[in-house]
């Protein structure tokens, strides 16, 4: 999908709309986060994968695998503005018998979906092992992963890095969320992740950083990994929890828990009346 | 009974690896840094280009093959069973149970007859934690030959997860190539009426044993080889608790959780009869030779024996 940066906010606005609805229709889940994720999921799916909506076991398809599996919302949003499946869908989250489970369930059928995951750690390792499968058959396509910055406290995810450097997986990026907050509280409180770029420099990582709200330097930096050789890249990008609502950004009393009905109509008409 | 050689689980699990790497491109190794231990060399140095050394990180191990198994490989992955297992459990449950992908998983150096290294390293829970895992495969093979069968099996399975666990030590191998090995599918090795000696891993040859001292008191015994812990075979159970209304259960794993447990929940659902278990006490093992240690935790014939008889007495 050829989309211009202008269009790609807009797919951006709709997607944290849609997340916002579907959370207040579902009563529960993780708001700040989700929102926080939109314009990083619009570039991915509107311009970044190579993918087919209308074919999602696609073969050469890029595979992106969501880690922190709770901000599930804004990827199926993602899914369902790109076309996988109808937007009306998204409003049966988390529901008894939804194929949109609180956190991805692949066997729930929903198109898109590459692994049923969330318990945090556990995500990069699956991409590392998808990297390895892609280059052992001598596939050109590319494998995403996105964590969160508290999941990054796992240290699995260290064995993870280390594995993926030894392995020299240059068709592997990560894009760490990092908007400072965990559950808890501000991660440095919880448990200082920096000097964080530093940390997967020494491990032997390739470095990005970028504003992860704004969709050009997210589309720079996720088009850096594809020159680079022989070293798996990661994107640490800067996001605010909660962006685009104001009363919620940088709270990260809002990781965990969605918007009363109330709350939701304020939002989306928070959303309709600024300029991105 | 007639004398057999000796063979470790590890070389049969070697060469079963080998025979399907060589039938199916898609099996791909990973390790964990003891290679030569859990007998995955003989793969590793036949097919170096579709082995990957891992290093000593189980749990990433596990969601890199579950990423390759959903690239369309299919991978083997091997370690002690302690740390296949039980350290990676959360990773096994997420990555490869929940999502259901077909990968190998053979748990070496299972049981007390580790022997000297001690506790840390005998894997005496396994078992139970790889059977609560749904969509899980679980086998504990009797001796070398059959862990050769199962390993291929377990790869020609091509559905979900599955554990395979196997020893260090050298035992008796006495079953053959060309037996009819079925995953899920136990095996009747000896008739009998009087009781039936369920067992699985090296513990079956025990059981034999058993059999044969039985015999001599004039007592016949069944003796079946439960290979597949998971899905468990009612059926050969059931049949068994009804033709002998007695079962002695034998296993190297901790009594909770393990054979026993599984046996036990098939014959309170069918056809209660009393049962007598074989295996470690609700303990930690030690460091000691690994006959010296199956002895003093009575995973033997010598006790397999005196509790078919307490279980016959309490009949009477
Ligand atoms: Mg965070």
């Amino acid at each position: 999908m050829n989309l211009t940066t202008e269009q790609i906010e807009q797919k951006a606005l709709e997607i944290r709309q849609w997340v916002i609805r579907s959370l207040a229709e579902a009563g529960s889940g993780h708001l700040g986060g989700s929102l926080g994720l939109a314009d990083v999921m619009a570039a991915l799916y509107f311009r970044r994968l190579r993918h087919q909506p209308g074919n999602p076991r696609w073969e050469d398809r890029d595979r992106l695998i969501l880690s922190i599996g709770h901000v599930a919302p804004v990827l199926y949003a993602a899914l369902a503005l790109s076309g996988y499946f109808e937007p009306d869908e998204l409003l049966t989250l988390r529901k008894l018998g939804s194929r949109l489970q609180g956190h991805p369930g692949r066997d729930h059928g929903l198109p898109g979906i590459e692994l049923s995951a969330g318990s945090l750690g556990q995500g990069i390792s699956v991409a590392v092992g998808l990297a390895m499968a892609a280059r052992l058959d001598h596939k050109s396509w590319h494998t995403w992963c996105i964590c969160g910055d508290g999941e990054l406290q796992e240290g699995s995810v260290w064995e993870a890095a280390m594995a993926a450097s030894h392995h020299k997986l240059d068709n592997l990026t990560v894009i760490v969320d990092r908007n400072h907050l965990q559950i808890d509280g501000p991660t440095e409180q919880v448990m200082s992740l920096e000097p964080l770029a530093r940390k997967w420099s020494a491990f032997g990582w390739n470095i990005v950083e970028c504003d992860g709200n704004d969709v050009e330097q997210i589309l720079l930096a996720t088009s850096a990994p594809l020159r680079v050789k022989d070293k798996p890249t990661v994107i640490v990008a800067k996001t605010v929890m909660g962006k685009g609502i104001k009363a919620i950004e940088n709270d990260y009393r809002w990781h965990g828990r969605g918007p009363s009905a109330d709350e939701a109509i304020a939002f989306i008409h928070e959303l309709n009346h600024t300029q991105p | 009974m007639k004398n057999v050689t000796l063979k470790a689980g590890k070389t049969g699990f070697g060469e079963g690896l080998l025979e399907a790497a060589q039938k199916y491109r898609e099996v791909v190794g990973l390790g964990a840094d003891i290679t030569t231990s859990t007998g995955m060399n003989l793969f590793a140095n036949t097919f170096p280009t579709r082995f990957f050394s891992m290093g000593i990180a189980e749990q990433n191990c596990i969601g890199v093959a579950a990423g390759m198994a959903l690239a369309g490989k299919i991978p083997v992955f091997s370690t002690y069973g302690v740390f296949a297992a039980l350290r990676s459990a959360d990773h096994i449950r997420i990555s490869l149970c929940y999502n259901n992908l077909h990968v190998i998983i053979g748990g070496a150096h299972a049981g007390i007859s580790v022997g000297p290294d001690g506790a840390t390293h005998q894997a005496l829970e396994d078992l139970a934690v790889m059977r609560v895992m749904p969509n899980m495969t679980v086998i504990s093979p009797c001796d070398a030959t059959q862990t050769h069968l199962a390993t291929v099996a377990a790869i020609e399975l091509n559905s979900g997860p599955v554990y395979i666990r196997f020893g260090r030590e050298p035992v008796p191998d006495f079953t053959l190539l060309d037996q009819d090995f079925k995953i899920g599918k136990g095996q009747l090795l000896r008739e009998g009426s009087d009781v039936s000696l369920i067992a699985t891993g090296h513990l079956v040859w025990e059981a034999l044993l058993a059999a044969e001292k039985l015999e001599q008191q004039g007592i016949k015994a069944r003796v079946i080889n439960l290979h597949t812990i998971k899905p468990i075979d009612e059926e050969i159970i059931q049949t068994a608790a009804r033709e002998t209304g007695l079962i002695v259960t034998a296993e190297e794993h901790q009594i909770t959780g393990g054979l026993g447990s599984a046996v036990a929940d098939v014959v309170v659902r069918n056809q209660p009869v009393p049962m007598a278990f074989v295996g470690m006490p609700d303990r930690f093992g030690e460091s000691g030779q690994p006959r010296e240690l199956m002895e003093k935790y009575g995973l033997t014939a010598q006790n397999i024996f005196h509790k078919a008889i307490e279980l016959i007495k309490l009949k009477k």
